[in-house]
């Protein structure tokens, strides 16, 4: 480990007569650590690269996709629809931590243990601030959704239509092409209170509430929803159809397109969504994990002294800066192509 | 070290700054151009995304070059470090090109087993 030092040292008597590639000069002006650790994030790079490109060549090759701002709009302990916010919040909580860790990387090259300690504090408590950010993420698209890996219940309008009532009879709830919609899924194994999750969504009225009962108490839209429905379990009802797993599938008749006029019911949306979701920010997720790991052992090496005796400027500070910048920068794209585009 | 502490440490402040006005700029731009924020105002598609697309390309360039150092690095670790990295611009035409091939591909499908319906 302690290699580190000397190579660093070098660099300040090799100037004379040794050229870049006569050996103990160091031709990029960095330690082989920071030069590898640089190595590795462009592997890294390409890794999540070649995820998200095959998000987007899945997305190219889909009819309708589920739009983000719908599919991102909860917030903890607010009712309705909040696009975006949440992971809006969440973007600026890693942020931040990039920002905490450049200063203890400052702090760092003037040798100033305590700062360095304060600030990788920071850091970490941002890193935990993230995951913890990103758990309430996943439980609400698992356990109030209904998503997973091969079932995704947000699928997209590709033509413009309305809803049907109770009775079957056409609603005067109508929806636009490319309008998302979730389906949600009843309780089926709840014995006597077989009821369904909350109602079906329409555009911008999708409380997302876990109590049904509690929704119809203040569900106030007016544009003609049937909140709060008593499904019996699976079956074909007049206005839906529950299917054997308790998802409820809404019916509606599009006003245009090929099947202009014909009652259908909404389909789950592509079915690798749910798959590209959770795989990529599960790997993002898990990179701020590892990250938050190195920052510990090396916050307690920083505590301990280690990095005062070898005099390099905390080169290993600097070393896990590089990658916790770098998961930052991912979070970049990551953030760009599954919520903003 | 290329700088002295206190300039070393403006400039992570001004750039923190840049990434948090950027980052809410983004938002905006995602939320106004479908019509959240002004109503029934929207962006055409493509504008919006291009404007997202080159505003997280700064962010990107600001994180590398400034956060992760590299500005003041030797230009032999600059470049073997980015140049493989443009090789990931011709994997993006290549891929997204497949996967639009792959849409033509199901509308042939669909079409085909229609015909063989009304057959």
């Amino acid at each position: 480990m302690n290699t580190d030092t000397t190579d660093i040292k070098h660099s300040d008597h090799d100037t004379t007569a040794n050229g870049s590639w006569d050996g103990a000069a160091l031709p990029f002006r960095v330690g082989y650590g920071k030069l590898m650790i640089w190595y590795f994030l462009l592997s890294d790079a390409f890794t999540f690269a070649g995820f998200l490109i095959a998000y987007g060549t899945l997305r190219f090759s889909m009819a309708s996709w589920p739009v983000p701002d719908f599919v991102f709009s909860t917030f903890p302990f607010l009712e309705g629809h909040h696009p975006l916010l949440f992971v809006t919040f969440m973007t600026f909580v890693l942020l931040f931590s990039s920002f905490t860790m450049i200063r203890a990387v400052q702090e760092g090259h003037r040798e100033n243990r305590r700062g360095v300690a304060i600030w990788m504090g920071l850091t970490i408590l941002g890193g935990l601030g993230f995951l913890g950010c990103q758990a309430w993420e996943w439980t609400t698209l698992i356990g109030k959704e209904h998503m997973s890996l091969t079932t995704n219940p947000f699928g997209t309008h590709t033509e413009a239509g309305v809803y049907l009532n109770a009775d079957g009879t056409p609603s005067d709830e109508t929806f636009e092409a490319g309008d998302t919609y979730l389906i949600h899924r009843m309780h089926l194994s709840g014995g006597h209170d077989a009821h369904a999750d909350a109602h079906g969504g329409g555009h911008g009225e999708d409380a997302h509430a876990a109590d049904a009962h509690a929704e119809e108490a203040h569900d106030d839209h007016g544009d003609g929803h049937h909140g709060g429905h008593d499904y019996a379990g699976p079956g074909d009802y007049p206005d839906a159809m529950v299917d054997e797993r308790g998802y409820i599938h809404r019916k509606y008749i599009p006003s245009e397109g090929e099947l202009a006029g014909v009652t259908v019911h909404e389909s789950f949306g592509p079915k690798a969504f749910g798959a590209l979701f959770f795989f990529i920010t599960g790997f993002h997720g898990f990179h701020v994990l590892s990250g938050v790991a190195f920052l510990l052992v090396i916050l307690i090496n920083v505590l301990s002294g280690l990095y005062v005796e070898r005099r390099n400027g905390n080169e290993m500070v600097e070393k896990i800066g590089l990658y916790w910048h770098f998961v930052d920068l991912v979070w970049v794209f990551v953030f760009l192509v599954f919520y903003l585009l | 070290m290329a700088h002295d502490y206190t300039a070393a440490k403006k400039i992570a402040t001004k750039t923190i700054l840049i990434l948090a006005v950027v980052t809410v700029l983004e938002v905006m731009v995602a939320l106004t151009g479908k019509g959240y924020i002004v109503e029934g105002w929207y962006m055409t598609p493509w504008v919006m995304n291009i404007t997202m697309i080159a505003m997280s390309l700064y962010k990107a360039y600001l994180i590398v070059y400034e956060f992760m150092h590299m500005k003041y690095e030797a230009k032999g670790l600059k470049l073997s470090v980015i140049l493989p990295t443009c090789l990931l611009i011709w994997a993006v035409i290549a891929f997204l090109y497949e996967g639009t091939a792959w849409k033509g591909n199901r509308d042939t499908v669909d079409e085909r087993s229609k015909i063989e319906v009304v057959e």
